[in-house]
């Protein structure tokens, strides 16, 4: 087996389970700059993946899409309630929100399309491959012929970097998140630029539970997220709160993950849950080693 | 907080889980009336389902709601309560069938072992939150997903049966399991051990010195460091490693007295379900002991309701996290009225 044999699908597999991440903690950025922590990140991507089974039986892969962005509104619209206008406890409303997906999307799993079992097999977007730049040798067919949610990832990157560093509303989110007195006497509305930083992350994380249904599985299964909400919130961490940061750390954790391949292609032998537990064990790790050298924004997590 | 509030409170609880119950069920075309009878006749309308089916839900509940509520307590998100139990089921396990059997001696070392090991467990997030200010919250979860790829590993591996037909241990020697108590079924004395517990650990908030810093230091850390000169971090750590070895006598009292082995699947989900007992139970220990028997007879009944009304039973997760919700948005609304503490609501003030 040659080396380009290896590593081309090794990189096509890193693009592949990135693509979700980088959404989801690309969402999770929005909040957090403004000051809030959505620990309801998981259960807003299970949302989406559940709104993506809905959308995409009745309406195909493009229902699909639109069911998991509404899937993850309705869980973030949920938090902005409870955290931005109650004033409620944003750790524990974070995971009662998740609780409550894994409880709700379960119930209406099984209610709706029976427990027997069998898995649906829903329609999928097929890759789009960009002509000319997907026939480069090895690193075209892995970055340039993928589903076009991929795509969308690779220009919100520099969009949302430009937004939070170029534009009014960027400085007024940013605002927010650092010193929310202030903020407010330079006549910011705090509480609906937070909702909608919110909102759009929710939609951003419904967006990649969704990615999860259409672009990989091509099926839906209880609790599917495993955990990828939260590993997406570390990733912010590991980003530094900076889009194209958070992009690599999506991307390291694709990494990870698509070793699993490299290692089984090259005939490793080890315990399965070895690898099942890299991206688990990679979060720690780079959680205790981003911390101290990055600074989250100065009003991250406090009480409103 | 009088006895007759506290009476008034769990009558208002109930009714809005029976009600939330009955909208959910109205809403999804199911029959209420069928539903909701298989709910009562599942957890509490029989002598055997109270006793084999709620209480010996309750046991486990109990001591990982207590973990949860001390940590909470003392300012900190042990979201880990579930890793933290399969670590004190998968040490309880490796001690009651590695050791020789010498009866209640092997017994009570592997219940001192599954505490170490829910401790050790939650130490490794402690010492991510202490030494590199890595925020609990997410430490907790990853561990969570860790430690079940792990007992997945040991079932199948190091501590899997001999005839390596099954992913789980060989069976606990009679003489080490905890014993039944008489005339109620499957349930084991392990229920004693968590009313002592919850017992113990409220007497310890209320009424001692460091149970009063761990207070203080939830309340607010900055305020209990310079008032009070309390070691905030020795404080906070020593609160989670007590509570993942609450949670670790919780997995070793499931393994000893109920499944008498280690597999995969040993733990429905008490470790997560443990938050919504904290919650409900305002973080106190001894209202711990009431709101883990009410969320046990739920579960014991919502599988009832499965077989008998065909509801999936994950309906369950949905009436308590939405009993969560209200909680926290009562006390959300509460504390804006009355300007109350803000206990368990702050955050530790290094976000990771």
């Amino acid at each position: 087996m040659t080396g380009a044999e290896v590593v081309a699908p090794v990189l096509a597999a890193t693009i592949r389970t990135a693509t979700p991440l980088a959404l989801a903690a690309l969402g999770e950025l929005l909040v957090e700059r403004a000051g809030l922590i959505n620990i309801g990140l998981e259960g807003a991507m299970l949302a989406g993946a559940f709104g993506a089974l809905v959308g995409a039986t009745s309406g195909g892969v493009a229902g699909g899409y639109a069911g998991a962005m509404a899937g993850g509104l309705l869980v973030a619209a949920l938090f902005a309630l409870c955290v931005v206008w109650l004033r409620a406890d944003q750790i524990i409303t974070g995971t009662a929100l998740t609780l409550l997906s894994v409880g709700a999307t379960g119930t209406l799993y099984r209610a709706l399309y029976g427990s027997s079992g069998a898995a649906l097999t829903l329609p999928t977007s097929g890759t789009w491959p960009i002509p000319g730049l997907s026939s480069l040798p090895i690193i075209g067919p892995a970055l340039f012929a993928q589903p076009a949610v991929t795509y969308i990832v690779y220009l919100l990157v520099p969009a949302l970097a430009w937004w939070l560093a170029r534009t009014q509303a960027g400085l007024a989110l940013r605002a927010i998140g650092e010193r929310p007195p202030a903020a407010e006497a330079a006549g910011i509305s705090i509480d609906r630029l937070r909702t909608l930083a919110v909102l759009a992350g929710g939609a951003l994380g419904g967006l990649a539970g969704g990615t999860l249904v259409l672009a990989q599985a091509g099926t839906f299964a209880e609790n599917m997220s495993a955990g990828r909400g939260f590993i997406a919130i570390a990733i912010v961490v590991l980003g530094r709160w900076r889009p194209f940061g958070v992009a690599f750390g999506a991307l390291l954790f694709g990494a990870a993950s698509a070793l699993q391949f490299a290692f089984q292609a090259m005939g490793w032998s080890a315990p399965y849950q070895l690898f099942l537990v890299i991206p688990y064990l990679l979060t720690l790790a780079a959680l205790a080693g981003a911390v101290g050298r990055a600074r989250a924004p100065a009003a991250l997590g406090k009480p409103l | 907080m009088s006895a007759l509030r506290s009476i008034l409170l769990a009558a208002v609880v109930m009714g809005a889980i029976l009600l939330t119950t009955a909208l959910l069920l109205a809403a999804g075309g199911y029959d209420v009336r069928t539903a909701l009878a298989a709910l009562w006749t599942g957890s509490v309308g029989s002598w055997y389902s109270l006793t084999s089916a709620t209480l010996v839900r309750a046991v486990p509940l109990m001591l990982s709601g207590c973990a949860v509520a001390i940590a909470f307590r003392a300012g900190v998100f042990n979201i880990g309560a579930e890793g933290q139990l399969l670590a004190g089921a998968a040490a309880a396990t490796a001690v009651a069938l590695g050791l020789p059997s010498l009866g209640v001696a092997t017994l009570v070392l592997a219940l001192a072992l599954g505490a170490a090991g829910g401790a050790a467990w939650a130490g490794i997030a402690a010492l991510l939150r202490a030494r590199f200010g890595v925020l609990e919250v997410i430490s907790t979860i990853m561990l969570n997903f860790v430690a079940l790829y792990g007992v997945s590993y040991l079932v199948r591996g190091p501590l899997q049966e001999p005839t390596h037909a099954y992913p789980q241990t060989m069976p606990i020697a009679p003489t080490v399991r905890l014993v039944q108590i008489p005339g109620a079924g499957r349930l084991h004395v392990g229920l004693l051990l968590a009313v002592g517990a919850a017992v113990a650990a409220g007497w310890m908030l209320r009424y001692t010195a460091s149970g009063f810093r761990l207070l203080a230091v939830g309340e607010s850390a900055s305020a209990a460091a310079s008032a009070g000169q309390i070691d905030v971090g020795a404080v906070t750590t020593r609160a989670f490693l007590v509570s993942g070895a609450l949670a670790g006598v919780a997995g070793a009292v499931e393994v000893l007295g109920v499944t008498y082995a280690l597999y995969e699947n040993i733990s429905p989900g008490y470790g997560y379900t443990a938050i919504a007992v904290a919650l409900l139970a305002g973080l106190d220990p001894w209202r711990v002991i009431l709101s883990a028997t009410l969320f046990a007879a739920l579960e014991a009944g919502a599988g009832a309701m499965q077989r008998d009304a065909g509801v999936p039973s994950t309906l369950v997760s949905v009436v308590e996290a939405l009993l969560i919700l209200a909680a926290v948005g009562a006390q959300a609304l509460r504390m804006r009225a009355g300007g109350l503490s803000e206990a368990a609501a702050q955050p530790p003030e290094q976000p990771a």
